[in-house]
């Protein structure tokens, strides 16, 4: 009995049963409120993607008109160097059914931690037609700027033909975007992920529009007329 | 048992007397990372209080049944209990928020503060006393992260609670939302507090 009352489990047994009671008490709480957590992160993406796609001030004038776009979540496969990546891209689709733009999420190193972008591209993907950071934790007053709009919005209109390259200084030429002063590293980080989105899910989002889902027949009429 | 504080002597120490941020510096890091605006300091001030007087009470209630050499990881257990919940209903309820906050709500789990008051009070004392320390010292944390976080938006960005109280010409100091802004604020603030209690302190003695 003395040595039952000596060993190292019997001497934990309040350690064993709160962890048991507390690890119950929380796979509760998760279940109730995990939904709701990843119905807070779905509903931000879907929030953004009419702007994204339409630019802020259509967006809000189809939201006015109650004209709403039907979004299609998919995910792109691409094979590269040996190693799977899976692209989560949303269509957008007007009520007609044609296609308004593409929507990728994708994420990338920054300066502190991973940065999660979302990508808008036109139908054809052919220009960039919003760009949104999901998540950052860049150092708040120099890098966290990435999060502003001025900045944010020198994406806007950019080819997805050539690579954006980051200067310092006076961005001049079409291909160039600014970096934030004292903030070249996150600056770089995003172009970065946005140069590599374009690479690895181009192809697939004209090829798949060229095979024709049938939601983006239309489109495909649109586009011979 | 007869020399420990009462509850209410409990309550007030924490208060100013025996303030976690400006007398025991305990609790730094939240002190120093969240305290860049009004909002989030108030938020991480409150998440702090629930985990506070949550794991108080517990620790209370079970402290007889408290093996010496085990205690530790059953304050941890607790605490880290406690903050999972308040870090999941963050993000269920005031999800901008908890990616304002970041990785500092799970890090209310190694926060001193609580652990201390566990050993110092919760599991040497009453279920009552307890949650009055723990009340006490979580209102004395929420003033000290205020303050801090008062001066630093205000200085910083012209604003107090997202609104703007300074003129558009004040040129905004961006270095007080800054981590060294927090170093800053932190110091004169500190320094200024204990001046405030040397004063009080000739005083009585001039009495």
């Amino acid at each position: 009995m003395s040595r039952l009352r000596n060993s190292n489990l019997f001497q934990a047994w309040l350690v064993l049963v709160l962890a048991t009671v507390f690890g119950t008490a929380l796979a509760g709480i998760q279940s109730k409120l995990g939904p709701i957590i990843e119905n807070n992160k779905i509903k931000e993406t879907m929030e953004r993607i009419p702007s994204l796609v339409l630019g802020e001030d259509q967006a809000e004038k189809t939201m006015r008109q109650k004209d709403f776009l039907a979004i299609e979540p998919r995910v792109i496969e691409i094979k590269k160097n040996g190693r799977t990546k899976f692209y989560t891209v949303y269509d957008a689709l007007f009520k007609d059914g044609s296609m308004a733009g593409h929507v990728a999420k994708a994420s990338g190193q920054g300066y502190a931690d991973n940065i999660e972008v979302l990508l808008g591209l036109d139908a054809g993907a052919e220009t960039i037609t919003g760009l949104f950071i999901l998540d950052q934790k860049e150092t708040p007053g120099l890098g966290n700027r990435i999060l502003e709009k001025p900045w944010r919005d020198q994406f806007l209109n950019k080819s997805s033909n050539k690579r954006l390259v980051v200067v310092k200084g006076k961005a001049g030429k079409a291909y160039e975007i600014d970096a934030i002063s004292g903030a070249t590293i996150s600056s770089r980080a995003v172009t970065g992920i946005v140069n590599k989105t374009i690479a690895d899910v181009k192809a697939q989002l004209i090829a798949s529009r060229k095979s024709g889902t049938p939601k983006s027949k239309n489109g495909n009429i649109k586009e011979t007329k | 048992m007869a020399d420990q504080p009462t509850a209410f002597e409990r309550f007030v120490q924490g208060i100013l007397p025996e303030n976690p941020v400006y007398r025991q510096l305990l609790g730094l890091c939240p002190t120093l990372a969240v305290t860049n605006g009004m909002k989030p300091a108030i938020t991480m001030a409150c998440s702090v209080a629930f985990v506070l007087l949550c794991a108080n009470i517990v620790i209370s209630l079970i402290r007889n049944l408290l093996k010496p050499h085990l205690r530790i990881v059953v304050f941890t257990l607790t605490i880290a209990t406690f903050v999972t919940i308040a870090d999941r209903f963050l993000a269920a309820y005031l999800f901008q928020m908890s990616k304002t906050l970041g990785p500092y709500i799970p890090l209310i789990i190694v926060n001193c503060l609580i652990i201390c008051r566990c050993e110092v009070c919760a599991s040497k004392q009453s279920v009552g006393t307890a949650a009055s320390d723990a009340i006490g010292q979580a209102i004395g944390f929420g003033l000290a992260l205020s303050s801090i976080a008062a001066v630093r938006e205000i200085l910083g960005t012209g604003m107090f609670f997202g609104m703007r109280v300074l003129p558009s010409a004040w040129p905004d100091w961006v270095i007080m939302v800054l981590p060294p802004g927090a170093f800053i604020t932190l110091g004169l603030l500190l320094g200024f507090v204990n001046w405030i209690g040397i004063i009080k302190s000739r005083r009585s003695v001039n009495d």
